[in-house]
């Protein structure tokens, strides 16, 4: 195992992160702020209680949700993306250190930025609604797999892209639709019938469902099928990435 | 360098690599730094850029592979360092399979690319500092700070590498590719865009390297830097190696020149007045050809032509013939089986 090697990518992606504290953090606080003021305030104001919870406190848990989703995405996506951008790939391929080492330093470091952003928001989110967690090792749990999880879906998109464009494009017209349409603002009850089905193709449901179990002790599906979603999910962006490592797919020529 | 490591052909040795045995460590000194053998490379595109390519590094050695545009060196190196893959053959490195053994083949190599590349935002001292990291090497401040002060970048160490000029990029590859202490070091184009005080530091610290056991192979489009630095030449053209050469050994077919004297009479053998001149005969005995060292103080020229006025010998012209590296590799391509 190359330690020092993990730990120079580690240590060096969140060098980078610190480098623009400014774009990592104060940007997300300051969307989900707004969200606040704009679903929580707004919305709220007519929707005053979902199953029991405050409207205000029932959206926190889909917001992080949410921007833990884009935030892994993004920041992994876009760490492995540069140096394929720029050239400095040559080193990583050249260096010994294997796949998943290179892996553990990237996603670790992405994870990490945006389990801090996540917490951030929660804390935030402090300020505007009194929050509960019914469940804090299963929050923990919920936070640090999806972030893990989504950290990985970014890596792979970065690797994909060959443009700056393409690397949007899966945060922006993907995660986003899919969170918001995955029971962020509102519970799966609250829709018709048929929407309800199709709700539950979306795998983000799973997730925010879980998460806001952890706090509420409410659901829109079964523990299980959550945790069994990311686990799913894990598996199929890890069998991904070796697959890409072992052909060296966009990697090498 | 001792010439008894002869360069490995096709169908001399191994074939396409079988295991890698682990000998004792007496013999391990022993093997080549770098063994190429049945190498090839087919990209995407369908071009092949390497042409079953046999090649072997000694220990110790400056090794200068030479080769217009085009001819495959990046692509070699690259593949030697795992950056592209291989469609055929194997490579060792000190006898590590680059492939199979990449983490002992790989922390050994060091390698500067031909490109310039880098993180803009990132200082001096971290880059270098990472590749070290990276390259499974605990850190070492002295030996980083060895390395910055050999390139004349302790000053600038704290500087953001955007804010370098190229020469001096071009520097922190070189120490980025030094900082974990590789045992060979590949420099791709290293004089590519550098001034002559750069070029004069880089030889400098390539020599000092090389006088601490560190095998070197740069890549260079100019026979003058090989001859200026190598032990040995490869000559790469079209993907093939086609000539791999102590310099020496090569300097002096470039440095002969042969003065061909064209008799009226054809001769039976060279008359013995003339043989300690080392002359030959050719076209049918119409020709006395000598060859002489352009390098050398005399080119031994009046004193034949002395002598072969003594001798009585008459010729009814002459004409002179460099050997040019060129020649060299017409005849070496022509003459492959
Ligand atoms: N990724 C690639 N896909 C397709 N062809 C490639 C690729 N990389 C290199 N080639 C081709 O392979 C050949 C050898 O390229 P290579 O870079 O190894 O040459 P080189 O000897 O390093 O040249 P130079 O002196 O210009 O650096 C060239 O014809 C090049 O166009
Ligand atoms: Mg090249």
């Amino acid at each position: 195992m190359n330690i020092h090697g993990v730990r120079a990518i580690y240590v060096s992606e969140m060098a980078r992160t610190g480098r623009t504290l400014l774009q990592s953090v104060v940007s997300p606080v300051l969307s989900t702020s707004l969200y606040f003021v704009v679903f929580g305030a707004a919305i709220g104001s007519r929707i005053t209680e979902v199953e029991g919870v405050s409207y205000g406190a029932f959206i926190v848990p889909g917001l992080v949700m949410l921007m833990l989703l884009t935030q892994s995405v993004s920041n992994a996506s876009f760490a492995i993306y540069f140096p394929k951008f720029t050239g400095t790939i040559y080193e990583l391929l050249s260096a010994p250190i294997s796949h998943f080492e290179i892996v553990l330093g990237f996603v670790g470091a992405a994870a990490t930025k945006s389990l801090l952003i996540g917490v951030i928001i929660l804390i935030t989110a402090g300020f505007f609604v009194p929050l509960q967690i019914a469940h804090p090792v299963w929050m923990v749990v919920f936070l640090v797999l999806t972030a893990f999880t989504f950290s990985l879906l970014g890596f792979i998109i970065g690797i994909w892209a060959d443009g700056f464009e393409k690397l949007q494009f899966v945060p922006l017209l993907i995660i986003t639709p899919l969170a918001f349409l995955g029971g962020t603002f509102y519970s799966v009850d609250m829709l018709p019938p048929f929407w309800q089905t199709v709700t539950l193709f979306n795998p983000v449901v799973y997730l925010i469902s879980g998460f806001r179990w952890s706090f509420y002790g409410i659901a829109d599906v079964s523990l299980a099928a959550s945790v069994g979603m990311i686990a799913l999910f894990l598996v199929a962006c890890l069998a991904v990435v070796s697959w890409i490592f072992r052909t060296g797919y966009k990697l090498k020529a | 360098m001792s010439s008894d490591h002869p360069v490995r052909y096709r169908g001399a040795e191994t074939g396409s690599g079988g295991p890698v045995q682990r000998e004792a460590s007496v013999t391990a000194l022993h093997r080549p730094a770098i063994s190429v053998s049945g190498l090839s490379k087919t990209y995407a595109s369908g071009f092949q850029a390497l042409k079953n390519v046999d090649l072997e590094i000694r220990r110790g050695e400056i090794f200068a592979l030479l080769g217009p545009n085009g001819a495959g060196k990046t692509t070699l190196i690259s593949i030697i360092c795992g950056i592209v893959n291989a469609s055929e053959g194997t490579v060792l490195a000190e006898g590590y399979d680059v492939v199979k053994d990449y983490r002992t083949a790989r922390s050994i190599i060091g390698l500067v690319p031909q490109e310039l590349t880098n993180n803009a935002f990132e200082t001096v001292h971290s880059v270098v500092s990472f590749s070290r990291g990276l390259f499974g090497k605990p850190p070492n401040p002295a030996h980083i700070e060895k390395v910055l002060r050999d390139l004349t970048l302790w000053d600038k160490r704290e500087a953001q590498m955007m804010m370098l000029s190229g020469g001096m990029k071009r520097r922190v590859l070189i120490a980025k590719a030094l900082s974990h202490e590789p045992r060979i070091l590949f420099l791709d184009e290293p004089t590519a865009g550098v001034d002559v005080e750069l070029r004069r530091e880089m030889w400098d610290v390539v020599r000092s390297l090389r006088a601490n056991g560190v095998t070197i192979i740069l890549t260079t489009h100019y026979i003058e830097e090989a001859e200026e630095m190598a032990d040995r030449v490869g000559v790469i053209s079209n993907g093939e190696i086609i000539l791999v050469e102590e310099k020496s050994a090569l300097m002096d077919k470039l440095g002969s020149k042969e003065l061909v004297l064209q008799l009226p009479e054809p001769l039976e053998a060279v008359p013995a007045p003339l043989r300690h001149h080392g002359l030959e005969l050719a076209a049918e005995g119409y020709e006395l050809v000598y060859t002489y060292d352009t390098q050398s103080e005399g080119t031994g020229i009046p004193e034949l032509l002395r002598d072969m006025d003594q001798a009585g010998i008459e010729f009814r012209d002459l004409r002179t013939k460099q050997s040019s590296l060129e020649d060299i590799f017409v005849n070496l391509v022509r003459n492959r089986p």
